[in-house]
């Protein structure tokens, strides 16, 4: 066998989207040495996905909106549980990181008056969304990779090596978080193109891998959402919090079979587009939640004279935040009023003109013509609640993105706090750079302070790593790995879904533990030589790890809101509301904690009014003089 | 409805290879790539393929499905006849690395030698002005999903390797352009597009456009603009008064429009 490759770095970025990308060029800004790691090929990961925008409270359209009203908008998408102070820099701080794209060389669609034009979208009080059409993601991801091919330039002018300090792996999964003394070693991987292993020895690395989407069967995420990043922190020594709750987006294809769960774009509502039931009902308005009644239109003509005249009007139901709409639909679904394929109808033929349709939302319009056969412009979508995001994540510092392990730094999906029980939309995408940025920030100061003393990795490490990542050939007769996923994402789907019981989630994790035992016996053919059956088996480890830390957490927590509803437990507890559910690894397992939420800052909470926050919190957390 | 289907998919590694023969089942409204994913699953659990979102975005699962450079997941099944052999092929222009994923680190190696957007040096983040009409150019190109699939299908270099060297294909000829479009950008591309990209080896027979699964039409709108644009001729009107009204203002129009805001509060 030839030698382990071995790498130094300052800074090693473990995922390539927009969190990972812009953490990239954040360490590199700060004179540091990074790599960054692409599971798939540079440019491809799952940002390219993101339609709608994101979101920044700039006021290019309505002059009115600022970071308290982003903020607040925010909070109350998550149902007040985020980390109010992540959900804090981020409204502060997002108009900056979308107006830094521009100067990286991003076109997005214009006003009148040649500034970033912004769109509505659910949740968001004023039009807020920086977009390109419904390509916003692929917008962010192309900017960034071009930003980082520009650093290098840069780099290639003053070393002569366009690597000298930023070098991207392609195609490399890493399947360990090293540690010494407590603290960030470095990784271990190994190239999907060939098998090989690879070392990278590093102080300081940034998780940015994104979520678990292919831990469930409906889902509009790709093959790479495996949950590494939340696996490979636990089994490192860090935490993750708010497990349980899961966003499923209201509207992703319920046809044909093979798309089943790819996303329809939530602009396709914010443009104008409506839901309908099978008896032509506009249903959405029998749904609108006793806490939002008072910022949504109770009847048609007030929601349609909303999108001329914002200011007079309220928001249709439509733009509800998406939990609450992903559980309409599944209402009227299971009360016999879905489409014969299952799901809802979702009409913008007989709201918009043709040519208006495909300006705006064109690779809606491309994707339903190629994929299901649907002109958009001349007959409604079927859509249904699909598996789009895990709000939870990686526990990180707010201001430095560190995990509990020094040295180890989280951002974007893989992170938790920021979005609380449930993320707006839009929100995901001014996420990124936001913390994106700060992680790679965080990471080069905390190296900074590490000075010479780094710690290093030892063969050991390295031959545990190694047995680990090849005991899938060492099983003579086992399990097709590919057929153990498939009942692995029923599982979840069936018994820690969408809406969630006791008694189901207790035979999920029971399931689970049946799985542990398949998973360990998950056999491989052929060689190391980019071989999917290999991939999958390692990849599988994760997403049992992950799916276990949503069970356990989701039958902790005995109370419905946002992403996490129980049938058996209907309201939202303003106790439970004070507490996050922590998850870490175990033995095999997951092992789960109650830990307080730290009261918001009152400053805060003066941006809102005392009978908003009485819906969500304790009588004794109301601010003083409020009783 | 469900049938068998016959397919042909090349297995091998840059030494050689062979087409593989399978009967595999078939369901309405599948794609190419999901009968893929079924011989993974069900008969060839180590038969690589490079794939991401299955949804036409991120531009992985290039390869060639009965000779014609497509994206397998917006390949549909049901424009073939059921009788019909479906053939998979990887793309032929990039070396083989397994099976149907190739090496094509030549994009990537490519793309790396394109100078950079060069904004106004005084210009600060928040004040970038620029109208939709004149983004609009720019934004067609940057549709681009860089599945390589008009890179595979260019003959300047599928047909001659030795062109590799000297020629970018029509992906980064139409980067340069979209840049040269850009409104705000102050580079002068026109040496660059000739000299160190190959923009003379296209002969615009517009193959790169017939493959192009985002409809983007690069041949009419940026190859044949860049071309007139390095002869110095003006035969594309709204191009050439919007590089007018760049070379008479180029610095400060229109970023800075009369009236607006320089930044938002």
């Amino acid at each position: 066998m030839t030698e382990l490759e071995r790498h130094n770095f300052d800074v090693l970025v473990i995922g390539a989207g927009g969190a990972g990308l812009r953490a990239a060029v954040e360490a590199r800004m700060q004179g540091k040495r990074v790599a960054i790691i692409c599971k798939s090929l540079f440019g491809k990961a799952h940002t390219v996905m993101a339609e709608g925008g994101m979101a920044a409270a700039m006021g290019n359209v309505n002059s009115n909106d600022s970071w308290q009203v982003h903020f607040r908008d925010t909070m109350r998408g998550g149902k007040f549980l985020n980390s109010w102070r992540m959900a804090e820099l981020h409204a502060k701080e997002s108009p900056d990181r979308v107006w830094e794209l521009e100067t990286y060389g991003a076109l997005f669609d214009r006003t009148p008056e040649g500034k970033i034009s912004q769109r509505n979208f659910g949740g968001h009080e004023y039009p807020r969304l920086a977009h390109v059409g419904d390509r916003s993601g692929l917008e962010l991801i192309r900017t960034l990779q071009q930003k980082i091919v520009s650093l290098q330039q840069d780099d290639f002018r003053a070393t002569g090596d366009y690597e000298s300090n930023i070098k991207i792996f392609a195609e490399v999964t890493i399947t360990r978080i090293l540690t010494a003394d407590g603290r960030t070693a470095g990784a271990y991987g190994y190239y999907r193109e060939t098998g090989d292993f690879v070392l990278f020895q590093a102080p300081a690395v940034v998780l940015a891998t994104g979520g678990i989407g292919k831990t469930f069967k409906v889902t509009s995420g790709s093959w790479e959402y495996t949950g590494d990043g939340h696996a490979l922190a636990m089994r490192a020594g860090a935490t993750t919090l708010n497990m349980e709750f899961i966003q499923f987006h209201p509207t992703g294809m319920v046809w044909p079979p093979s798309v089943k769960g790819i996303l329809v774009t939530e602009s396709v509502r914010g443009d104008g587009g409506i839901l309908t039931n099978s008896e032509g009902k506009r249903f959405m308005f029998d749904y609108i939640p006793d806490v939002f009644k008072a910022m949504y239109a109770t009847t048609p003509e007030e929601g349609d004279r909303w999108y001329t005249d914002p200011d007079n009007n309220r928001r249709p139901p439509e733009l509800l935040p998406r939990d609450e709409v992903a559980r309409a639909i599944n209402s009227e679904v299971k009360a016999g009023r879905g489409t014969p394929r299952g799901g809802v109808y979702l009409d913008v033929s007989s709201r918009l003109p043709a040519d208006v349709i495909r300006k705006k939302l064109p690779s809606m319009w491309h994707q339903f013509k190629e994929l299901a056969d649907v002109d958009i412009t001349k007959e409604p979508m079927e859509v249904g609640p699909t598996c789009h995001y895990i709000m939870g994540g990686v526990e990180v510092d707010p201001d430095t993105e560190e995990t509990k392990l020094p040295g180890l730094f989280a951002a974007g999906e893989v992170s938790g706090g920021m979005h609380g029980s449930n993320r707006l939309g839009g929100n995901s995408l001014s996420d990124l750079l936001v913390f994106g940025r700060r992680a790679g920030l965080g990471a080069s100061e905390y190296v900074d302070r590490l000075g010479g003393a780094r710690p290093s990795v030892t063969d050991e490490m390295v031959a545990d790593a190694e047995a680990e990542a090849l005991a899938p050939f060492a099983v003579e007769s086992g399990e097709n790995p590919f057929v153990i996923h498939a009942e692995l994402q029923q599982t979840m789907n069936d018994l820690v879904g969408i809406i969630r019981t006791e008694s189901e989630m207790v035979e999920a994790l029971q399931r689970l533990e049946e799985f542990k035992v398949r998973v360990n016996n998950a056999k491989v053919e052929g060689g190391r030589a980019f071989n999917p059956g290999w991939h999958l088996a390692i990849d599988l480890r994760n997403m049992l790890l992950v799916g276990e830390a949503v069970a356990k957490a989701a039958l902790e927590r005995q109370e419905s809101r946002g992403g996490h509803t129980r049938d058996d437990f209907p309201e939202m507890s303003p106790e439970w509301r004070q507490i996050n559910i922590v998850c870490s690894a175990e033995g095999d397992g997951v092992a789960i904690t109650r830990q307080p939420i730290p009261p918001m800052r009152e400053d805060l909470l003066e941006l809102f009014e005392v009978s908003e926050l009485k819906k969500y919190m304790t009588e004794a957390e109301l601010p003083k003089g409020a009783h | 409805m469900t049938y068998t289907a016959k397919f042909r998919v090349w297995r091998g590694t840059d030494e050689g290879g062979q087409l593989h023969d399978f009967d595999v089942e078939v369901n309405e409204g599948e794609v190419v790539l999901d009968i893929v994913h079924r011989l993974q699953a069900s008969q060839a659990p180590d038969l690589a393929v490079r794939w991401n979102c299955k949804a036409g975005k991120c531009g992985s699962c290039s390869a060639e499905v009965n000779g014609r450079p497509r994206l397998m997941c917006m390949t549909r099944m049901n424009t073939f006849e059921p009788d019909e052999v479906v053939t998979i092929t990887p793309m032929r222009t990039f070396p083989v690395i397994r099976d149907l994923v190739t090496d094509v680190s030549y994009n990537y190696e490519k793309a790396r030698m394109v100078p950079a957007f060069a904004p106004p040096e005084d210009l600060k983040p928040g004040e970038y002005r620029m109208a939709q009409v004149d983004v609009e150019r720019s934004q067609e190109f940057r549709k681009c999903i860089e599945c390589f699939l008009c890179n595979n299908t260019c003959h300047a270099v599928r047909d001659h390797e030795d062109n590799k060297s000297t020629f970018s294909g029509p992906r980064f000829l139409m980067r340069i352009a979209e840049l040269d479009m850009h409104p705000l950008d102050t580079a002068d591309r026109r040496q660059v597009a000739v000299e160190d990209h190959g923009l003379g080896y296209c002969n615009i027979t517009k193959c790169c456009t017939e493959v192009c699964p985002e409809h983007i039409k690069i041949t009419d709108n940026a190859l044949i603009p860049l071309k007139e644009r390095v002869a110095d001729r003006k035969y594309d009107p709204i191009f050439s008064v919007a590089s007018l009204f760049r070379k008479s203002d180029k610095r400060t129009a229109p970023g800075a429009t009369p009236g607006s805001k320089a930044a938002q509060g």
